[in-house]
């Protein structure tokens, strides 16, 4: 059987192509990676009016086939069939920003010569009107010598028009079609010709309204533009902190539900244990998270659908230059907090590769949510919940400290890795500012959906995973009567050489067996800490809380360590995959790994040390 | 007058634009993103910390860019 064609979206950035990709495709949509490169490979299905299935695939923006980018070599790659594994799409829709034709157009023109089946989408044409432009589209049809919809994806318009004519633009998926491989590459002079069909196309055009301005105005204001960036800022945190309490408290209930209906049902022995703290456990502490990283993701969805995102690097272009990074660096850092792997993926938008490459490494020094639940657990066992005046609590204080931390010494890391291994030219700073749009619901619900599917993808896989092996690893082999269960077991044994790495910093022999599973997932220590302590404290105190048990059994200048070692260690298999692919190679990862152990272990060691000498 | 110099919400077109002075992807973005000689372009709004970044109007979009880069497109301001 053939497979389904493929039908590939390709335009501009800020043409509405994710939203013109959603109106058709709903949710019924595939993330994946292209073979070989880490773009993000974003296809749905959609079926043809006379019912014909076809693959759509969201081609990354761009602004010509000249890629600068690694996502913009994609896109060419994939419309002139380049693309390793990728089938040449059977037709091309190309995006357009209606009231910005003249430079669209360009790109358009461009795409238009590699011969493909084509139609044109004349998106936002709702916002041209508004802007007081109209467009013959049966004109510009004819100019063009292609179909011409206008669509406004947002509103579900001209969807089921589009679809009609991809129906007869689709042949029946034998695949005759080649794509040209020499296209116009002559920019000012496809820019001469996109404007002179522009114009041809446009019947009326009204000074362009200045909303979008006065709106710039405050966002981009010297002193409002910080002022409002900052306020979003906190309101961002708090809402990841406060609103997420009830679902998270709903979920931990949960979880501790299921493992006493588990421990009641099943006779004690080792497969109760595996199920209990291996899978419920294990996995139940890492679900808690996924309130707080939803409404994380929330916020920068609602930042870049409506375009202020762009707006905030903007007003943080001159400070990042300042270590050597631009504007643009920032998008992805903010995305880092919720977690390292989409940064880092959103770096591809940095052009510069030496910038890039300092954004990709000082990411995994943003407290990503992961830590969260390590510095919860710690701060709530050892910092007294004392206020400290003005209603600000110490424990958030704390927190708040070492957020602190991990954003200076991300900018000093960059400061210093743009002078030596990612040292270059001074990177520019050029950008588009988009419209301003109202964001719509279901783009962003779909956007939340993808997140949190990959989350529980992942709790389902490799923390599952990790945690059944530790669980096996410290129950295994069953300790004889008097002898230590965690001594004996293999877990304990692989601690004891890690023991003489970190004891010297004031870790302790259970605090090194929970940072070996935390090297999957750094929510594990939480939950690799609790086991520890549920195989020593057998019956006498085992249901008692973690961070009570900790409490009485760690000095304050080794909680206090301990927190300084997760604010840098680089504990996460999936950043340093993602790293390496990013990076094409091994060399960048282990030299994150490297610098960010050593700074670990060096935070965690000074920390110690000083408190130790301060009586703490 | 350089863009860089150019008073804030003053009309202006471009003159010259002297690509020898950026990188060769540098010079092309600037082309995609629509600068030319001939095009009208009036800056609008400047970062918050030493005035730099600049948003510019150019066509129908408006872009931002430091004033190094500014620097190397000359604007003749249009006669009020």
């Amino acid at each position: 059987m053939n497979p389904s064609p493929l039908v590939a979206l390709v335009g501009n950035p800020n043409a509405g192509k994710s939203a013109l990709f959603n109106a058709l495709t709903g949710a019924r949509q595939k993330v994946g990676n292209y073979p070989g490169v880490t773009v993000e490979r974003k296809s749905g299905r959609l079926a043809l009016p006379d019912g014909r299935p076809v693959e759509l695939v969201d081609l990354p923006g761009t602004y010509s086939l000249d890629p600068v980018s690694p996502d913009e070599a994609v896109t060419r790659d994939v419309v002139m069939g380049k693309q390793g594994r990728e089938r040449l799409p059977a037709a091309l829709v190309i995006v357009v920003d209606a009231s910005n034709l003249d430079n669209h157009l360009r790109f358009a023109l461009q795409l238009i010569a590699l011969g493909l089946p084509v139609v044109l989408a004349l998106n936002m044409y709702d916002m041209a009107e508004r802007d007081g432009l109209k467009i013959d589209a049966e004109a510009l049809s004819r100019e063009l010598g292609v179909p011409v919809v206008a669509t406004v994806a947002v509103r579900k318009r001209g969807i089921e028009e589009l679809k009609a004519v991809l129906g007869t633009l689709v042949g029946n998926g034998a695949t005759t079609i080649r794509s040209s491989q020499h296209v116009p590459t002559d920019i000012a002079a496809l820019q001469r010709r996109a404007r002179s069909i522009s114009l041809a196309a446009t019947v009326e055009e009204h000074g362009a309204r200045r909303w979008m301005h006065r709106v710039d105005s405050i966002a981009l204001h010297p002193i409002f533009g910080p002022l409002l960036l900052a306020a979003l800022m906190f309101l961002m945190f708090q809402a990841v902190f406060s609103w997420a309490q009830a679902p998270m408290d709903m979920i931990d209930a949960g979880k501790t539900a299921l493992g006493a209906a588990v421990e009641k049902a099943l006779p004690e022995g080792f497969l109760r244990t595996l199920i209990v703290s291996g899978v419920i456990e294990g996995v139940g502490s890492v679900v808690v998270f996924l309130p707080q990283i939803l409404i994380l993701f929330f916020f920068i969805l609602l930042l870049e659908a409506t375009g202020y995102m762009v707006r905030a690097a903007f007003l943080m272009d001159r400070l990042m230059a300042g270590v050597g990074l631009s504007g643009r660096a920032f998008i992805p850092l903010l995305s880092s907090f919720a977690c390292a792997i989409p940064g880092i993926m959103a770096t591809r938008t940095i052009d510069d590769p030496k910038d890039r490459l300092t954004t990709i490494l000082i990411a995994p020094l943003m407290t990503c949510s992961a830590r969260l639940p390590v510095y919860a657990v710690i701060i709530g066992a050892f910092i007294p919940a004392r206020d400290v005046g003005l209603g600000i609590g110490l424990q958030g204080l704390v927190l708040f400290g070492l957020y602190i931390v991990g954003i200076l010494t991300a900018m000093l890391a960059a400061f210093v890795l743009r002078r030596t291994v990612a040292k270059g030219a001074h990177s520019g700073f050029l950008m588009e500012l988009p419209k301003y749009q109202w964001p719509s619901v279901r783009d962003i619900a779909i956007g939340l959906w993808t997140r949190a599917t990959i989350f529980l993808k992942r709790a389902g896989t490799i923390i599952l995973s990790v945690s059944l092996a530790l669980c096996v690893l410290l129950n295994l082999p069953k300790a004889p009567a008097g002898e230590n269960q965690l001594e004996y077991s293999i877990g304990g044994r692989i601690a004891s050489v890690i023991d003489v790495i970190v004891k010297p910093i004031g870790f302790n022999h259970e605090m090194s067996v929970a940072i070996i599973p935390a090297m999957a997932a750094r929510e594990v220590a939480v939950s690799a800490l609790a086991q520890v302590y549920a195989i020593q404290g057998e019956g006498e105190d085992a249901d008692r809380a973690l961070g009570d048990r900790l409490h009485g059994k760690w000095p304050l200048p080794t909680a206090l360590a301990f927190l300084m070692w997760f604010a840098y260690a680089p504990q996460c298999m999936s950043t340093i995959a993602v790293m390496r692919r990013e990076t094409n190679g091994w060399k960048w990862p282990l030299f994150a790994l490297g610098y960010l152990f050593a700074l670990a272990w060096l935070a965690a060691g000074a920390t110690f040390w000083t408190a130790t000498a301060l009586g703490l | 007058m350089r863009l860089d110099q150019l008073p804030l919400r003053k009309p202006a077109h471009v003159a010259v634009i002297d690509w020898s002075a950026m990188r060769p992807d540098e010079a092309r973005r600037l082309r995609e993103l629509g600068f030319d000689e001939g095009v009208k372009v009036e800056a609008l709004h400047q970062g918050p910390v030493g005035r730099d970044p600049i948003a510019c109007k150019v066509g129908r979009m408006t872009i931002a860019l430091r004033r190094a880069q500014a620097a190397a497109i000359s604007v003749e301001p249009a006669e009020a």
